[in-house]
């Protein structure tokens, strides 16, 4: 028998281990619908390297874990987007094919690279209403998963996802929606974070429905 | 499914060096004489007013001694605080005009800010001057590009050359087949300390002076409701003007000049 031969399972289990020890040690994300749309919220001390931004007309992304890991992704989705946008037509831009293929590249990487990516996505698309609206959450081994509602990644993601599913109201205004992100933060971090950072996906007349808030 | 990596990376550094690394920039050479066989965009103008810059651009495109379309639209938002007017080789110029806005939109997405207005102008200024082979066998594309420069706090406007030249006006500027006679226009009548309603107002009326002498040019088209696209750029922004106040202003227009 080959003495350098590993058994496949303890080849994903260390390599999972490894990856999600890097996304626990980054700052939760947590997205939910309002009655204008989606609130994007985050804890993150810096003004400028953001986790949240805009990838397309009605798509937002969202990263968790190392900042050049999920940023190389980001970059990538907008060009994959623009491209799209570009040789076919804006509305043929979509989140689906974009979690797709976030979820192809990590698994990917996960499986092929000598180092799996410590992080997890968000991909967040606007509908024309509400039913409409799509939460993707890819994870660092290329899981994809489709949530209803609201959706959280990074450490603590289970239980923000339960806080915020407790009685979640699509028809909420922003700023309870806001109240509701920031107090599931509290109650899972024990004291109230003081740098937030906050985006929305909203409807109404404009193409780019992306927009910072300012928190 | 495609996997991403490829599009990971630093490289490339813009949305027309992206098209390049995988094949997909457009075509911008033919192989001999080629004027006369694509339709032409004809007259728009932009003038600084005294918050910011208005753009107008007539709708007609000719095809020789033809009318091409009655409706095409030749001043476009470029972004946010942006637009560009075209005049020229009309299937090129859309061409130009929607890859100069994807451009601007990719620089800002990836880099999490708007570029200068200047470099909007520098870079316009590049794809024009890509172009010359084009322009060369007479298919030629002439832009014009204004908006407002939050750093200096006032509308902009700059003209190009066909060889990518580029030119900031401290007034007006003009291109297309009736630039001349609008260009002629507003030099009798224009300053900057111009409101807004006296630039709109002014714009109209070069290009129905410019109608009334070159036939490539449509004026307002009140019979059928066809009117001049009309925009504003201000510290707010790229606005486009409500259709009945077009018209209101072009009839004005008519009134006063023919």
């Amino acid at each position: 028998m080959n003495p350098f031969y590993v058994p496949p399972e303890q080849l994903v289990k260390d390599r999972a281990e490894f990856a999600r020890k890097g996304v626990a040690r980054g700052r939760a994300i947590v997205a939910l619908q309002f009655e204008g749309g989606i609130l994007l919220l985050a804890e993150n001390h810096s003004s400028t390297l953001f986790k949240i931004s805009e990838i397309y007309d009605r798509i937002a992304f969202a990263g968790v874990g190392r900042f050049n890991e999920f940023e190389s992704l980001r970059v990538a989705g907008v060009r994959h987007a623009d491209l799209k946008g570009y040789m076919y037509a804006r509305d043929d831009v979509q989140a689906k094919a974009l979690a797709n293929a976030f979820a192809q590249t990590l698994g990917n990487i996960f499986t092929h690279e000598v180092k799996p990516y410590e992080v997890e996505v968000l991909i967040v698309e606007l509908g024309d209403s509400p039913t409409e609206d799509r939460l993707y959450r890819v994870l660092y081994d290329g899981t994809l998963v489709e949530e209803a509602g609201t959706t959280a990644i990074g450490g603590p993601a289970e239980e923000l996802s339960a806080l915020l599913n407790d009685g979640h109201d699509a028809d909420q205004t922003l700023s309870s929606a806001l109240d509701k992100a920031m107090a599931a933060f509290t109650a899972v971090k024990g004291d109230t974070p003081t740098d937030w950072e906050g985006a929305v996906l909203e409807r109404g007349d404009g193409r780019r429905s992306f927009r910072r808030l300012d928190l | 499914m495609e996997d991403l990596r490829s599009l990971t990376g630093v490289s490339p550094t813009g949305f027309g060096e992206l098209l390049a690394s995988r094949g997909l920039s457009p075509v911008w050479t033919v192989e001999s004489e080629a004027s006369g066989l694509a339709p032409e965009a004809t007259t728009v103008l932009a003038l600084r007013y005294e918050d910011g810059v208005v753009m107008l651009g007539d709708r007609q495109a000719t095809e020789g001694y033809s009318v091409a379309h009655r409706e095409m639209q030749k001043v476009f938002e470029a972004d946010k605080y942006s637009g560009v007017a075209v005049s020229g080789t009309a299937g090129l110029a859309l061409e130009m005009i929607r890859l100069f806005h994807t451009e601007l939109e990719h620089y800002e997405k990836i880099e999490g800010t708007l570029l200068s207005l200047e470099g909007k102008a520098t870079f316009l200024a590049r794809m024009v001057r890509q172009q010359l082979p084009l322009a060369m066998q007479g298919l030629v594309v002439v832009p014009l590009f204004a908006g407002y420069d939050r750093r200096a706090e006032a509308g902009r406007l700059y003209t190009f050359d066909v060889v990518g030249g580029r030119y900031e006006e401290t007034h007006y500027g003009a291109t297309g087949s009736g630039a001349r006679e609008a260009k002629s226009f507003l030099r009798t009548s224009t300053t900057t300390s111009l409101t807004e309603d006296a630039a709109l107002a002014l714009a109209m009326d070069a290009l129905v002076f410019a109608a009334e002498e070159d036939v490539a040019t449509a004026g307002p088209d009140v019979r059928r409701g066809i009117f001049p696209t009309l925009i504003v750029i201000d510290e707010e922004g790229y606005r486009d003007i409500e259709e009945g106040q077009i018209a209101a202003y072009a009839q004005a227009s008519l009134d006063r000049l023919t």
